[in-house]
């Protein structure tokens, strides 16, 4: 047979097999939760919060758990926001050299690498020499720290893809460069903006590593920045570290509601990404 | 050329070099006001760096040398005193292809009359329904003022971006190539836009199409590796060309 068909055929073998490894390893990761998990969800577990004995397998719920979870990431991520949008935007020919610019997005390329817990570990020492505890407050630190180069990065690859000729539109309307950067280049890099920042949500909603130290962690949910506060992730270890299989059931529980979570605000950005992506000038 | 009418652009020993590249060699010409000059010359001759060096677009590129001087209006823009944005606010671009913003159709128009606080909220309205009806693009879009530009065909896009672009009454229309992108008719329509226009503005047309400088010019500049080869008024040129490199590029013989 001819060699350039077998070449084919075999490359075509290759990319099936390594979509099936990942659909597999997802279905049978969202399967196994779901099996384990989606039935002991109940409404007094997401409607409670954890009282002393639940690690003991008595009543109550995770619901200091679930707020807390979107008490740390969702100012995380819209602190992580505002930061990486200016880098990003900054990072531009515009207004910064291009070799100081690529020294940045390298530094930024490094920062994404560290693992979360050197973040975590970095804030806690933070925290002690400042003298605050384990609190929501830290927590919200370490993830804004550990969102912050995903989310620029992303920007920045979006915000590098506009048409030069997009922004010489806008310059030779006059605009200033902050001008054509915020109002003109922001909104043809939307939906890559939209897709940076989920990234950063769902690394910072899923991580345990970094609030392990910072965020510490209570049965109740946290009044003020200053509490101490259980997140998803740091409940699931919590639970699944459990002697108990009724406890470790709820870990899976615990789980299942995080992806649903995860999930909700995919499509909800999903949605936005669509709206917004039919004013992109191609 | 025709001594009585004024200059609005002059250019005096202007050498634009990118790097190594010795892009424009010793540029004086002379554009004179509210007429449509054309600035023709093969591909790769240096017309569009000429144009974007107007309204200095070649800011943006990095390392750009220019030297000599640019004067509009008798005030040379070159001056690094000067702020970009208000000599840019002077000159609409419309560019090889059109680029609308990444807003509705409406804001499009409105951009730049926000941006320079030239609207009261009662009358945005009206200007911008004047500048769409200015541009004729008025009666297909003023059912749809409020879907995106991303949606109007490219000859749409193209007179949407004219209407932007006066409505913040700029005094020049520098124009690059702007109907290489377009079909014939989108492309006559952009043509019997600026000879309509050129009574208000002066229009610096930079195209490949010999024609196309035959067709609306008043004025015409040939360019030729960066260099001005001949320029004088459009009638002169195309009948009685005095150079032999214009005579060669006129028969064809140069391309």
């Amino acid at each position: 047979m001819n060699k350039r068909v077998t070449e084919e055929k075999i490359f075509k073998l290759l990319m099936i097999l390594s979509i099936a490894i990942v659909l597999g390893s997802l279905m049978i990761i969202v399967g196994t939760i779901f099996m384990n998990g989606a039935f002991s969800v109940s409404i007094e577990m997401i409607t409670q919060t954890s009282s002393g004995g639940y690690y003991l397998g008595r009543g109550g719920g995770i619901l200091n758990a679930i707020l807390g979870s979107l008490f740390l990431a969702l100012p995380a991520t819209g602190l992580a926001y505002i930061i990486g949008l200016g880098i990003a935007l900054y990072l531009q020919r515009d207004f910064l050299h291009q070799k100081i610019a690529s020294l940045i997005r390298f530094s930024l390329d490094i920062l994404w690498g560290i693992p979360s817990i050197i973040y975590g570990v970095f804030c806690l020492m933070i925290m002690v020499a400042l003298g605050i505890g384990a609190s929501l407050l830290a927590g919200i630190v370490a993830l804004t720290l550990l969102e912050i180069p995903i989310i620029t990065r992303s920007i920045d690859e979006s915000i590098k893809m506009v048409p030069k000729g997009l922004k010489e539109g806008s310059y030779s309307l006059g605009s200033t460069a902050f001008e054509t950067a915020t109002k003109v280049v922001r909104k043809q890099a939307l939906p890559g903006i939209i897709a940076g920042v989920l990234l950063g949500l769902g690394r910072g909603i899923g991580d345990a590593a970094s609030i392990l130290f910072t965020a510490g962690f209570s049965d109740s949910v946290p009044s003020s920045l200053m509490d101490s506060t259980a997140a998803l992730p740091t409940m699931i270890y919590h639970l699944y570290s459990s002697p108990i299989p009724a406890v470790r059931e709820k870990a899976y529980a615990a789980a299942f509601i995080l992806i649903v979570i995860v999930t909700i605000i995919s499509i909800l950005s999903r949605g936005l990404t669509r709206r917004y992506r039919k004013y992109v000038i191609k | 050329m025709n001594a009585t009418a004024p200059i609005q652009i002059e250019t005096k020993k202007l050498n634009v070099r990118y790097s190594d590249n010795h892009i424009l060699k010793n540029i004086n010409i002379n554009i004179p006001s509210k007429k449509i000059t054309a600035i023709i010359g093969p591909s790769g001759c240096g017309k569009t760096t000429l144009l974007k060096s107007f309204n200095r677009l070649l800011d943006l590129r990095e390392n750009v040398r220019i030297t000599g001087k640019i004067l509009v209006d008798g005030i040379d823009i070159l001056n690094p005193k000067l702020f970009v944005p208000d000599i840019r606010k002077k000159m609409g671009l419309l560019s090889q292809r059109p680029y609308p913003l990444p807003m509705s159709i409406y804001e499009n128009v409105a951009y730049g009359l926000r941006i320079h606080n030239k609207y009261t909220k009662s009358n945005l309205d009206e200007t911008v329904e004047n500048n769409l009806k200015e541009a004729g693009i008025w009666r297909e879009v003023k059912d749809r003022l409020h879907d995106p530009a991303s949606e109007l065909s490219v000859g749409q896009q193209q007179r949407l971006c004219v209407a932007r672009a006066i409505a913040i009454q700029p005094e020049i229309l520098l124009c690059d190539e702007p109907t290489s992108a377009l079909d014939p008719i989108a492309a006559k329509q952009i043509e019997k836009l600026l000879m309509k226009l050129k009574k208000e503005y002066t229009v610096v047309l930079v195209t490949h199409t010999l024609r196309q400088a035959k067709r609306i010019a008043d004025h015409v500049i040939f360019l030729y590796f960066g260099k001005v080869i001949e320029q004088g008024s459009a009638k002169e040129f195309f009948s009685n060309p005095k150079d032999p490199e214009t005579q060669a590029y006129l028969k064809g013989d140069i391309s």
